[in-house]
């Protein structure tokens, strides 16, 4: 068989078309973070090996070898072998290790932190959405009420107030004007000296800490999954099925759930899908305000270090997780969605 | 102008216009009536507002409203470059990729699939890390390299019903060029998509520099009313009762720009979409 109209039927069917498209934004993904360590001028290597050799007490040969080991490049190999062997060690797991030592791999240094933010941004934005999914609709069925005016008008404040400021404003004003939170004890993710295990100390302590984090995630969505279902069900009312259902004198309540509500909600259990993948990314400023140890606080911790491959791993895990839930959301919907057909 | 009035008849347009006209004069007139006063006076280290310091003083006791009136300038003048940068990029190359198809079309279309899925302020991060972007004009335009994709789209879907329409067949067929086709013809005809997402890309671009300023990322100097926030936090002054009033300023001035906003690009939606205007 001809490889052109291989590829070509392969392209035409919409899941391989799906998941060649998000591996080949993931190679992109690998080839620009090798571009940046590698290729523009101030590059990190370049600069690490120009750190080491300053002083005189390394030569440039003993300077590259150090460097080689840190990120997993070997730099003895032309650039576009290094980007192959690159892009090999990345499928493997091998980020390379962190500047400060070199026995922790970057592998192992994301793993470590990277549970605590998917706990804390994850329940953050599954509660947002839930409860955001009820008001909207609620709000869809009582349009122009003062519930629907209220529900929209928070909505569309909190949603526009950046989220580190709500952050900071909780602080400031719960934490230390009123005195109601004990910020203080509430920073990092556990409290010192607990022994994790699933005994409900070591529970409540993890509630405990996450709770700000998660009341600004849950703040951060909440406004966006209001007014989407608000709009959505308002279309929904709409339509001819829900005239008939109505007209055929099916329960309010069945019409509401199954006809209404589950129809409207569709397009946005595709967006929670695609938000999940930017659970990781959005974490940062956050975690910096309530100093929560998550993945976005290790960032900036690498930024203030000039830890580089630190920096870069968690740049490829970001993208790399926001292409696979953008992959997910994609398959789901088609899924979900009868009318949209697997083959075209 | 008649467009002006017509959002002035919705409370969210009429709130939208006065918030950032009172913001652009904050920031751009009100500088030149209000002499700076940035001296240091230790012996009024965080002072309660009162008439002398309407929001009070920081920790080297200098007037908080003072600071909030020339704290504004950079973030609005990086805010409307990035806007004004992204919203270039998307119109000049949605148009032409819509236009032109074909390969141009496949590439450009790739780009913006890969630029909308990074996570901008992660990539913000480590760009600023790895370069330090120095000077107002570099720090816009790395927020426009990121924020024209979703435009693009949009505009690019515009164009491929736009070209089809009879003036837009005349003017091409009377040769009078690719960029009086799109500028001349078309762009008029998109100018409710351009101008919502012009303001929604200056709320993304305050939302962005503000964030790198808080995390010490971008070296501002002068006013401004990230640093104001960046100082409280890395000092640690958030934990300190006393300094409420220096911390909640900045907070509430950059909240009310972007609420401001929004309410103006929802003033802008009624406008254009007479649909919602019923509603």
């Amino acid at each position: 068989m001809d490889p052109r109209r291989y590829l070509g039927s392969a392209w035409r069917h919409p899941v391989l078309r799906a998941v060649l498209k998000a591996a080949l934004t993931i190679l992109v993904a690998t080839a620009i973070t090798f571009v940046l360590i590698r290729l523009l001028p101030g590059n990190p290597v370049d600069l690490r090996i120009d750190e080491l050799t300053r002083d005189g007490s390394m030569t440039y040969e003993q300077a590259r070898e150090q460097v080689s080991a840190i990120y997993p490049i070997d730099l003895n190999d032309p650039i576009p072998l290094q980007f192959l062997g690159y892009l090999w060690n990345v499928l493997r797991g091998d980020l390379g290790t962190s500047y400060l030592s070199t026995t922790a791999s970057v592998t192992s240094i994301i793993l470590a932190v990277l549970p605590w933010t998917l706990f804390a941004v994850g329940t953050g934005l599954l509660l947002s959405f839930v409860a955001g999914i009820g008001l909207g609709l609620l709000a869809a069925y009582h349009r122009g009420s003062f519930f629907d005016q209220a529900v929209s008008t928070i909505g569309s404040i909190v949603s526009s107030v950046p989220n580190y400021l709500i952050a900071i404003l909780i602080v400031l004003i719960f934490g230390v004007q009123l005195e109601i939170l004990p910020i203080t004890q509430m920073r990092g993710a556990t409290s010192p000296g607990i022994h994790p295990g699933f005994t409900l100390e070591f529970v409540g302590d993890v509630l405990f800490h996450a709770a700000l984090p998660i009341l600004v995630f849950f703040l951060t969505h909440i406004g966006h999954w209001i007014l989407s279902m608000r709009n959505a069900t308002l279309a929904t009312l709409e339509e001819d099925y829900v005239v008939a259902a109505r007209a055929r004198g099916l329960r309010e309540s069945r019409i509401t759930t199954a006809y209404v509500g589950r129809n409207a909600a569709l397009p946005l259990v595709t967006q929670l899908a695609i938000a999940t993948g930017f659970i990781v990314g959005g974490a940062v400023l956050i975690e910096q305000v309530f100093l929560y140890q998550g993945i976005g606080l290790r960032l900036l911790r690498a930024v203030a270090q000039r830890d580089y491959p630190v920096m870069q791993g968690i740049l490829l895990l970001v993208t790399i997780s926001v292409v696979v839930a953008n992959l997910a959301a994609d398959l789901l919907y088609s899924k979900l969605d009868p009318r949209i057909g697997r083959t075209s | 102008m008649s467009i002006i009035a017509t959002i002035a008849r919705r409370p969210a347009g009429l709130i939208g216009l006065i918030g950032v006209g009172g913001f652009v004069l904050l920031a751009f007139v009100v500088p030149f009536f209000v002499p700076l006063r940035n001296t240091v006076d230790i012996g009024s280290i965080y002072v309660t507002p009162s008439l002398a310091h309407p929001l009070g003083t920081d920790f080297q006791g200098r007037d908080v409203l003072n600071q909030i009136v020339y704290g504004g300038r950079d973030i609005l003048t990086i805010a409307f470059l990035a806007a004004l940068f992204s919203t270039a990029i998307a119109v000049t190359f949605g148009s032409i990729a819509a236009t032109r198809g074909g390969t141009v079309d496949t590439i450009v279309l790739a780009i913006t699939d890969i630029v909308l899925t990074v996570p901008h302020l992660i990539v913000l991060i480590v760009v600023a890390a790895i370069f330090r972007p120095q000077g107002f004009l570099l720090l816009a335009v790395l927020l426009a390299s990121l924020q024209w994709a979703g435009l693009l789209r949009q505009v690019r879907a515009q164009v491929l019903s736009l070209k089809e329409r009879e003036y837009v067949e005349a003017a091409r067929s009377l040769d009078l060029g690719l960029f009086h086709v799109i500028f001349r013809e078309m762009l008029p005809n998109m100018a409710s998509y351009v101008a919502i997402h012009f303001i929604f890309a200056m709320t993304g671009a305050v939302y962005a520099q503000v964030g790198l300023i808080v995390l010490g990322l971008v070296p501002m100097t002068g006013a401004n009313w990230g640093v104001m926030l960046q100082l409280a936090l890395s000092q640690g002054a958030i934990y300190f009762s006393d300094s409420f009033w220096y911390i909640l300023s900045p907070i509430l001035a950059i909240a009310l720009f972007q609420l401001s906003l929004v309410a103006l690009a929802s003033g802008l939606e009624d406008v254009f979409n007479p649909r919602l205007r019923a509603g």
